[in-house]
């Protein structure tokens, strides 16, 4: 049993077939064997946020869930919002705000901040920063981080996206 | 940091679970949501030789309301209970309590049978069984058992579960349309586990409590269904009661000391929720003027 | 923003038409960011790349008995173990001292543990392997015997005759003393009408960057040359060191620095196991990575903070302050850091205490202790926050003692913004400092009198609000003064090189490096700016030995005063070059024409004259059609260190507005204002944004941080769920406001900004809680303010 399992899973939409140890996590076989490097690494203990991606629609965390858990699920990773276009609005108004500096934390954060946005449409300061609560970013501050997630969901309200 | 290696088995179902189980014994861990175990296995705390994966055992997923009962899957994850009308109308202290554990990410994965099985003196979820009555449904190679919740924890991460057992559901009863509910938790930060806590369903005649259930967390090893809660129940609760039920309650405690806090610190803030409490189930602010403290 | 002086000279090639300078523009590239597809070393890969994962000593001062590799070497997918010893054979020892700090010692460092390891954390043995995992695995199976040896952990007992002393060559724990004197300071606290006393503690603290320190280090024996990618601030001063103690040339060692995932300082330094991996590299002839992981990152990132300090001010009854007197200790651990030394905290905080204030009575000493722990040095605001805490903190108290509202006492005593330049008494000089435009400036956006209103209506109710006012002065732009004088290869001055390429777009390569400050978008600013080309054809290149300026990168707050200002003046040249060009092209003299928008055009009217393009094209294709004896030069190289002054001295005021709940010792931050004055700015929403980082650090610090230590040495608290780091929940909006005083030291104005929001937001929030916990009578001194601190003070508990 400690040989390779045999999994099949879709990311970012892609049929991906792989056998992986067991102790291998979600965001090492993303990174390490897809290359996906967009998920980040800061903690693989669950504290920081950085390698939050989307199983089945849901974020979590990669460095809390087993590469066999991920079998015949959909995973979802930074590069592959950024690639559909899902939040291209998002990227831009980080950009604008520049509520990036290192962007260690970004791809993490723009995965947790889209989260919020899905289910609610205009959130309150106070909800943006209690959705993110449990992603770590060092270097901004945080608060343009909420700005550029309140900005967005009022384009989209005005959008009606 | 990486796990140490494992080996993997995806139980099919819940015999199948308990089967592997009773062959691998001490060796195995069931792997629920894995937001506490995986953790501890990357830290390489934990190094167990084989990991036994319930997580797809529909069977064990789901809240159904079954006559007075409600019947809580071991699978059935924080999310779910955040999101359950179901909860909201049966055990809205749950919905109120699932809100501060830990993180969305988080609670996408963990589960309600992780966080028991796990038995953090400092999760929410365990104080709440105990203040609902609730029954741990456990099966296990001699059969299925109930064991009630204030049975059930045994200690730091220690409970009744042993090796080759699976916890399969919880039962509670389902909250009487008249009762109303306190939770707060004194954590550091957002999500944070508790310095302490306090879970607390009551059922109010007037201006009395009939019933009153204190469940707190991270104030000793395991969680604690306050007996101090006897003194203001059936009667007026009057500053000098409540008092009384404070050094009542500062005295059943045992806390513990960390880094977070002194068991001087968590008796205090123990009586601070008292307070807080009272208050807020009896609508009654001057309880919290000039309190005990 | 109001502007207290401004540069004549500036007006000439900063505010050209479509100037960049002075502008929100968004970052250049950071789209690549925004999609998870940029470069950090953490994910590098090489062919042939093997992993090493460092086995770290368990203990906080031991013998290394035995070392068993045996078992570890028979362990699938291991490529080598290396202790201590064999390493040795590869890569020389170091001892971190400067000959400026008088009497700074410090013993020889290895890049493992040789015979004794001296803090729990220090590497015994390397394994490399296939993958990090496997690595892991066999650095189980490596046995060491260690024989423990009593740990020297305390600093205040560190200098005790009982207490062992950790290199007993060193003769004592005492790495470090200064003191310092100035003025009449006995006779200015005798005159004095109260003297007030407190001793202030600081948490020890680290960075916890959020990318881990990562290296691949990758040797070619063919060319006998080491590739070094790494997350760094100052990659020209790790090809130094790496090549000094590899016995190899500078040219033989090539360091490379794309994306780096926070840096804070804690990626300035050079650590053992940094060294560990080059020299792995050279000796086993392949790509070596080394990530840092969580623990280890607790265990081994610099710490820095760790300060006891007892401060005693004089004060008139009319508002005067006499006189300052500090005496602080900190202990750095085992050794001082390499190769900027440790010592450089302590002696900040004895330079920058009193700083903003008139006062010219000061004494001072700092004593630098060693002590069995993971390594302090330098981190953001080196010192300021301490120097800053123990001022503000007494001068609250002062104001107290004599019933003297906070903004008061600081209106009394901060230096006149007209009486510059001065020299402060502990010798540090200041060209121009705006201490009282920034305290008006803050005073309005808070609305002072309102809040305080608000503070009394509220505290009727039982509800307890603080207002804390924290006013700083910040060190920027070092020049030599800094490392280069006490004989620190670390270079101070920056270069620029700028070149026009065939397309007409610019290529510019700096010194200075990138960690999300921006200095990609104030160079390209620059560039932009003072060519007249749109910033869409400014590329930048940062992080190559191969490739930039020789240079010091960026730390200090160095990046856009230094940096910035080579950009300036090699971008000036480049431009009269192609004027130069496209005066011969066009038969006019270069003084009529000018560059706007990417063409030259008449100075006078803005006529399009030629494209840069076209005229690049000529240059490089056609250069057979340029009249005879001309050579353009279409690149320009310019340098720059500041000389006048060894600092540029920043100043600014913050403003914490905060409630605590005194039945919890909870402490909420309802909102923050900062005023500062970095001079010049370049992009206010990168300085605005670099302040608000720096405040939420700062916030850490206040509220949350500490490396928790058992007397034994243990690090209890080396993970992200118990060393507790600000999240966004707790933490508020912050104001950012701007008073502009340019130094006349650069044709750019720019001092620096990265530090600003670190110095002083712990001293104001803990003013502000003691400002709300007024009625209670109790003074807290103490960092991190943890309910367990507030409500022992509050004696609660
Ligand atoms: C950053 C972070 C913050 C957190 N904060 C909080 C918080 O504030 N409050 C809180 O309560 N929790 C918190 N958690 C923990 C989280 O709630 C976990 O989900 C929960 O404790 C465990 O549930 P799980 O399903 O993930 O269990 P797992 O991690 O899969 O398992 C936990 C343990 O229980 C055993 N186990 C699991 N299921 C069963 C079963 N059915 N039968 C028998 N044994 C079983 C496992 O073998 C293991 O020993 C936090 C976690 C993280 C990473
Ligand atoms: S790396 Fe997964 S939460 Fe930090
Ligand atoms: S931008 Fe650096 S950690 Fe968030």
């Amino acid at each position: 049993m400690t040989a390779p399992v045999a999994i099949s899973l879709s990311v970012n939409g892609e049929r991906v077939e792989a056998h992986v140890l067991p102790r291998l996590n979600l965001a090492d076989f993303l990174r390490e064997h897809l290359k996906l490097t967009g998920t980040h690494l800061g903690c693989e203990h669950g504290v920081c946020g950085a390698c939050t991606v989307r199983v089945g629609g849901e974020i979590v965390r990669s460095c809390l869930m087993l590469a066999v858990q991920a079998n015949d699920t959909v995973v979802e990773t930074i590069e592959g919002l950024s690639d559909s276009g899902e939040i291209a609005d998002l990227q831009a108004a980080f950009r604008d705000r520049n509520a990036l500096q290192c962007g260690f934390c970004t791809p993490g954060m723009l995965m947790a901040a889209q989260d919020l946005l899905r289910e609610k449409r205009m959130p309150a300061r106070d909800e943006i920063r209690e959705h993110l609560s449990g992603n770590y970013c060092r270097c901004t501050g945080y608060q343009a981080i909420i700005d550029a997630v309140e900005t967005t969901a009022q384009m989209r309200m005005e959008l009606k996206v | 940091m990486k796990a140490s290696a494992f080996a993997y088995a995806r139980a099919t179902s819940v015999a199948n679970a308990l089967e592997l189980l009773a062959v691998h014994g001490e060796k195995a861990r069931v792997l629920s949501g894995g937001q506490s175990l995986i953790p501890a296995m990357n830290l390489r705390l934990v190094a167990p030789e084989v990991i036994v994966d319930i997580g797809g055992l529909a069977e064990l997923r789901g809240i159904v309301i079954e006559g007075e009962t409600l019947v809580i899957g071991a699978l059935t994850r924080h999310a779910d209970l955040l999101k359950s009308s179901d909860i909201v109308k049966c055990a809205p202290l749950l919905a109120a309590a699932v809100a501060h554990i830990a993180h969305p990410a988080i609670r996408n994965r963990g589960t309600i049978g992780g966080s028991l099985a796990q038995a953090d003196p400092a999760s929410e979820l365990p104080a709440c069984m105990l203040t609902l009555g609730a029954s741990i449904v456990v099966r296990g190679p001699g059969g299925e058992r109930r064991i009630a919740a204030e049975e059930f924890f045994r200690g730091i991460y220690e409970t009744q579960l042993a090796p080759q057992d699976l916890l399969v559901a919880v039962e509670l009863p389902v909250a009487d349309s008249g009762s109303a509910h306190f939770f707060q938790e004194f954590a550091r930060r957002h999500g944070d586990y508790a310095i302490t806590g306090l879970a607390a369903q009551a059922v109010l005649e007037g201006d009395r409590f009939a019933a009153l259930r204190l469940g707190y967390f991270a104030v000793g090893d395991r969680p604690v269904l306050a007996e101090a809660a006897g003194k203001l129940t059936g009667v007026t609760v009057t500053p000098a009661l409540l008092a009384e039920a404070s050094d009542a309650l500062s005295d059943e405690l045992d806390p513990h000391e960390d880094q977070q806090a002194t068991p001087a610190m968590r008796r205090h803030l123990a009586r601070i929720l008292l307070t807080r409490c009272m208050a807020s189930l009896l609508k009654r602010p001057d309880l919290q003027i000039g309190g005990v403290a | 923003m109001s502007s207290i002086r401004t540069n004549p000279e500036r007006l000439s090639v900063l505010d050209r038409p479509n100037s960049y300078i002075g502008k929100t523009v968004p970052r250049p590239n950071l789209d690549r960011l925004l999609q998870g597809r940029g470069s950090y070393v953490s994910d590098l890969e090489l062919p042939r790349m093997a992993h090493v994962v460092f086995l770290r000593s368990p203990h906080a001062h031991a013998k290394i008995v035995n070392i068993d590799v045996a078992p570890a070497k028979q362990m699938s997918g291991v490529i080598a173990v290396v202790t201590g010893e064999e390493l040795a054979a590869v890569i020389t020892p170091w001892v971190g001292v400067l000959s400026h700090l008088k009497g700074l010692k410090s013993a020889p460092q290895s890049a493992i543990a040789v015979g004794r390891v001296c803090w729990q954390g220090e590497a015994v043995a390397a394994i490399v392997a296939t993958s990090r995992a496997a690595a892991e695995d066999a650095a189980e199976h490596v046995a060491v015997q260690y024989e423990e040896l009593e740990a020297a952990t305390d600093m205040r007992t560190a200098l005790d005759p009982a207490t062992p002393i950790i290199h007993a060559s060193l003769g004592d724990n005492l790495a470090f003393e200064r003191i310092h004197e100035a003025g009449a300071v006995d006779q200015a606290f005798a005159e004095s009408d109260a003297v007030v006393e407190a001793d202030f503690v600081f948490g020890r603290h680290t960075g916890v960057t959020l990318e881990p320190r990562s290296v691949v280090a990758s040797w070619n024996a063919a060319e006998a040359r080491l590739t070094i990618h790494q997350g760094t601030q100052a990659p020209h001063m790790v090809q130094n060191i790496a090549a000094l103690h590899l016995g190899l040339r500078d040219s033989q060692v090539r360091v490379v620095c794309k994306d780096v995932g926070g840096s804070f300082g804690i990626k300035v330094h050079i650590y053992a196991d940094e060294m560990a991996t080059y020299a792995l590299a050279k000796m086993l002839r392949r790509p070596v990575k080394f990530v840092a992981d969580r623990v280890e990152s607790f265990n081994t990132d610099i710490h820095a903070r760790d300060h006891r300090c007892k401060g005693k001010i004089g004060i008139k009854r009319d508002g005067t302050i006499t006189a300052f007197e500090i005496d602080d200790l900190t202990g750095i651990g085992p050794y001082s850091m390499y190769p900027r030394t440790s010592a450089i905290e302590a002696n900040q905080v004895v330079n920058l205490v009193g700083g903003p204030y008139s006062n010219k009575n000061y004494r001072a000493r700092a004593r630098v202790v060693f002590q069995n722990k993971n390594v302090m040095c330098q981190y953001r605001a080196v010192g300021h926050p301490i120097a800053c805490s123990v001022t503000e903190g007494l001068v609250d108290l002062a104001a107290l003692e004599i019933g003297m509202d906070p903004v008061e006492i600081r209106r009394r005593n901060l230096i006149a913004d007209d009486a510059y330049p001065c020299t402060s008494p502990s010798g540090l000089r200041f060209e121009q400092l705006s201490h009282h435009a920034s305290l008006t400036k803050i005073v309005e956006m808070m609305d002072y009198q309102a809040l305080r209103s608000e503070q009394a209506r509220l505290r009727k109710d039982g509800i307890f609000r603080g207002i804390g006012i924290a006013s700083f002065i910040e060190v920027t732009n070092p020049s030599a003064a800094f490392y280069g004088v006490g004989g620190a290869r670390i270079s101070s001055q920056d270069g620029v090189a700028v070149r026009l390429d065939a397309q007409g777009s610019v290529i510019c390569l700096t010194s200075i490096t990138e960690q999300g400050q921006g200095s990609e978008s104030l160079t390209a600013q620059i560039v932009g700016s003072v060519l007249g080309v749109s910033m869409d054809r400014v590329r930048v290149v940062l992080g190559d030995t191969d490739m930039t300026p020789y240079g010091g990168g960026t730390w200090a707050s160095r990046g856009a005063g230094i940096g910035g200002e080579a950009a300036l003046q090699a971008t000036k040249v480049l431009r009269q070059n192609i004027l130069d060009v496209a005066a011969a092209i066009l038969q006019a003299s270069p003084a009529e024409l000018d560059i706007v928008n990417n063409v030259v055009v008449s100075a006078s009217d803005g006529t399009p004259r030629i494209d840069l393009n076209e005229l690049a094209r000529i240059v490089y294709f056609r250069p057979d059609t340029l009249p005879p004896g001309i050579q353009p030069e279409l690149m320009a190289t310019r340098h720059f260190v500041p000389r006048e002054y060894p600092f540029a001295f920043t100043n600014g005021v913050q403003a914490a507005w905060v409630e605590v709940d005194t039945d919890t010792g909870f402490v909420k931050l309802l909102r923050h204002w900062v005023v500062e004055d970095c001079g010049t700015i370049i992009n206010p929403q990168l300085v605005d944004e670099q302040i608000r980082g720096g405040v939420v650090q700062g916030l850490g610090a206040a509220l949350f941080e500490k490396c928790i230590y058992d007397d034994r040495g243990q690090l209890t608290n080396a993970n992200m769920a118990d060393y507790l780091v600000p999240m966004s929940g707790e933490m508020p909006d912050i104001d950012v406001g701007h008073v502009v005083s340019p130094t006349r030291e650069s044709e750019l104005g720019a001092k620096g900004a990265g530090e600003a929001g670190t110095a002083g937001a712990a001293a104001a929030v803990t003013n502000a809680v003691n400002d709300a916990l007024t009625p209670f009578e109790t003074i807290i001194t103490e960092i991190p303010l943890t309910p367990q601190v507030i409500l022992t003070a509050l004696k609660k508990i």
